[in-house]
This record gives C-alpha cells, structure tokens and sequence, in this order.
C-alpha cells in the first residue's frame, strides 16, 4: 500500500522528514498551549489586570510569543526551500519517461536516443533501483496529479503543460501511485504501480517489453487474434507488430505481463479480462470504454490471444 | 428579505442540482426499428416538422461521449470540426441522407457513397447513437441544455450550447 510514511526514495525522504519535524514541533506548540491554558483557567493572576504593572507584563508576553511564532514560521520556510531545492538537484536522469495522464489511465513513453528503441505502456512503470529516474508529465483532457508517495511528491498534469519531476528508487519493490487530483467519476481507479528492479532485472524488463510481437502460435489465438482485429478493438487500442495501432485507450502490447487491468482496478486474470471486456460499465462505471458485445467462442479465443501477449 | 423568500430562493436554487442521472451500467440502446442492412442510397425528402429524439439526444454526458468519438475516430478528417471539407457540413440545416436519429444512425452505421466508411462492425450501437446525438447538436436539433458548452479545438464557431435551435431545411443534391 502507499504511503509517505514509508519512503523508498532520497526525494520521499526529505518531504518525510520535513512533514514529521512540521508534525513534530506543531505537537510540542499545541501541547504547550493546551497546558498554558489549563494552567490560566486553574491560577488567579497575583497582580491586577488594569493596573501600571498588568499592562507592561501582558506587552512583554505578547511580543514574546508573536516573536517566537514568527521564527519558528521563517524557520520552516527556509527548510521548505530547502527540501523543494533538493527535489530539482539533480544529475543526469538514467531513464526518462513520459507520462501522459488520461481519463482515467496512465500512458508511459520510454524515451531513448534510438527511436526504434523508444516504448509506450500503459499504467506499471518499471524502473531501476539506484538510478535517476526523470518523469515529465502531462495531460491530454483534463487536471490529474502524478503521485507514488513512497517514491516523490505530487506532480499536477496541467493540459497543454510539461512538467517535470524526479526520484530515485533505492530498494526494489512495487509501490502503488495514485492520481491526487479530482478528475471526473473514476478519479478513485487510476492508479499506476511503480516496479523498482535491480538494474539487471529493468534491463531484461526492458528487452522483454520491446521484443517484437510474436504471431499466435495455436488456431485458438489465432482466431482470437482475427477478432481483434476484427471488431471494435482496433480503433482505440494498440498493439505493436499488428495493424492496431489507435492511440484513444491503453497500449494492449505485452498485456499479459501486467499485473492489472484498467489502472489498478482488477487484477489481470483470464475472468477479469473477460468479465471487463464484455462490461467494463459494471466494474468502472463512466469508464470510456464500451461493452464489446461477443460471443462466447469469439471471447474465449480472444482472451486467449491477449494472454499470448507476454 | 424575510424568511419566506429566502426558503423559496433556496428552493429555486436546488431545482438546479440535478440535471440528468447518468445511466452508465444500462443495456445498450437498440438500433431504429426499421434499421436494415442495405437501404437506397438516393437522398430522400427532409422531413421538416420531425420530432423522433435518439437516445442521447437529451443527455448531456452520452452527448459528450460523442464529441470525443466524434475526435477520436477522425471525424474531423473529412468533415472539419461540423464545417465540412471533403464530406459535407454537419452544423448547417441540409441533408443529404435525412435528419432524424435513425437516418443519421443509419449514415453512420452503413456508410455513404463517394467516401463514408461503414462503422456498424467498428462502433458498437451505444457509440454510434452518441455520436448521432452530438452530430445533431452541432446544428441545434437537440435540446438546448444537453448540447456541449464547449469545443475541444479552437473555437472559430459557438459551442453547440450557444448555436440558435433550428430546423432541418429542404436538402440538396450531393
């Protein structure tokens, strides 16, 4: 599960340590006051309110505390700046990705030098542990925010706008992001699952993710294949080596090596695959995706196929 | 202002709150009755004073659907943004093929001669109805307040929100 508390990265760790010291010393400040207070509500003052003497004392402690509260605000302004200078400072990024927030999915560009070299996935972002990763961001309908709080801070994809934010992944593992901005009635399902590697195993990933695409071995996927290609599929999905090449839903290239469906709504299983295509409505309502009407023999060939699709 | 105003305001406001519900999880609206696969393909008469509505007509979110099919299948690669280029305008009052939702339905579904593509194998019927409700709002047939308040190109035109109601006027030849 994500969490800020837990961060996996040197950039989570320095907004951690600044949310507990601001947790930290807001405590102390709350607590001090709760006891002053109690402390004023039990004592009668010894010396009169009105008087010369009341006046200057009750000067003195206002001065005092509005002093004290506006230097422990400047102190945590200043470490503010700090941490959000330390999240820019950066080196050379090892591995740059585009993230492209849609309603309600995430699309990822590997991007690289090479063209042929360059990859589009959807929703599970692989990257190597020790290595900075640069993620720039944006969105092609309406505001989502870019949020793996284990690994960074939240990241606003503006429409029309490139940003930029980075992280380093220091422990392998799989940390769940979430879109942080209210978009539209499945804001709640567009998660994204970041997967840190050892460099070895991203790199295998890597290869693996950009083979080229394997004809269907058996009558079963083949067919399955046909209606793919056949029915409404294509026109919104892609999938590399094969004539659908529509960029309006998720790219369905190496399908079958994700861990979920529809942004971390389901995990990817043979009925879950099944009882989404033929009515993504029921499991995430308002989704743009239709019900495909198939038949049984038509649905079963095709999700075979789409399991071929390591 | 007294109490009473001020509760039968707050009661005016609150008839606001809901303007449609969103039927999201519905069985899929059916093709027209009379739907067949091949019909003549000789422009017909425009019915003038026809009031059949498609099932998205007067829903402002199915209508939207359509708007972004209408983007995302290149619609606009012959017909602009409704102003027409290689196929005809969709946001003035002639028609070719008719104005009703079934005879835009069937448009769409079964393509038209010199260059419509057939979507009926593509699209399934509740996209192909969205998409007849936003081609319909695009020249103010569908009810005012579930047209789009806003394009998602430039806006060289009103949104079809703001486009006068009318009626589909005598067609011409193609």
């Amino acid at each position: 599960m994500h969490s800020a508390f837990d961060p996996h990265s040197p950039q989570a760790r320095a907004v951690a340590h600044l949310w507990w010291w601001m947790f930290g010393v807001g405590f102390a400040i709350w607590m001090g006051v709760t006891l002053a207070m109690l402390t004023s509500i039990r004592r009668r003052d010894a010396t009169e309110p009105d008087s010369e003497e009341g006046k200057s004392v009750r000067g003195h402690t206002l001065a005092i505390y509005v002093g004290a509260t506006l230097v422990v605000l400047l102190v945590f302004l200043g470490y503010d700046f700090a941490v959000g200078r330390s999240l820019a400072k950066r080196s050379a990024p090892a591995v740059k990705i585009l993230v492209t927030g849609h309603q309600w999915w995430w699309e990822l560009e590997y991007e690289d030098s090479v063209p042929s070299r360059r990859m589009i996935t959807a929703n599970e972002i692989h990257v190597p542990t020790g290595q900075l990763i640069e993620v720039k961001v944006r969105a092609a309908d309406v505001i989502h925010s870019f949020w793996a709080p284990n690994l960074q801070g939240k990241r606003d994809l503006i429409p029309g706008y490139l940003s930029t934010v980075w992280f380093r992944a220091d422990t392998p593992g799989v940390y769940r992001g979430q879109c942080a901005e209210f978009c539209g009635l499945e804001h709640a399902k567009m998660a994204f699952y970041v997967v840190a590697q050892p460099p070895a195993a991203y790199a295998a990933w890597r290869a693996a993710s950009s083979a080229p695409h394997t004809p269907p071995a058996d009558s079963i996927a083949a067919t399955g294949q046909r209606v793919f290609l056949s029915s409404g599929c294509p026109l919104c999905h892609t999938i590399a080596g094969t004539d659908a090449r529509a960029t309006v839903g998720p790219s369905l290239s190496h399908l079958a090596s994700r861990m979920t469906l529809a942004a971390g709504t389901l995990e990817n299983t043979r009925a879950n695959l099944m009882s989404w295509i033929v009515n993504p409505q029921a499991l995430k309502p308002g989704v743009h995706m239709p019900p495909i009407p198939l038949k049984p023999a038509e649905l079963s060939a095709l999700v075979t196929y789409l399991e071929t699709l390591k | 202002m007294n109490a009473r105003a001020w509760l039968a305001s707050a009661l005016i406001v609150l008839t606001a709150c809901e303007r449609e519900a969103r039927k999201l999880n519905e069985p899929p609206p059916r093709p027209p009755q009379q739907f067949v696969n091949s019909v003549r393909l000789q422009p017909g008469p425009t019915e003038m004073n026809d009031s059949s509505a498609g099932p998205f007509d007067s829903n402002a979110a199915g209508t939207g659907e359509g708007q972004q099919l209408f983007a995302q299948m290149n619609c606009s690669g012959c017909h602009a943004n409704g102003g027409g280029g290689m196929g005809p305008a969709l946001m003035d009052d002639e028609w070719i093929y008719g104005s009703r939702p079934d005879q835009i339905f069937a448009s769409i579904a079964e393509g038209r001669p010199n260059g419509m593509p057939t979507w009926k194998y593509r699209l399934t019927t509740t996209q192909i109805w969205q998409l007849v409700s936003y081609v319909r709002s695009l020249s103010g047939l569908t009810p005012k307040g579930a047209r789009p308040n806003r394009d998602d190109h430039m806006m060289t035109k009103p949104a079809p929100s703001q486009t006068p109601n009318a009626k589909p006027r005598q067609t011409r030849k193609p």
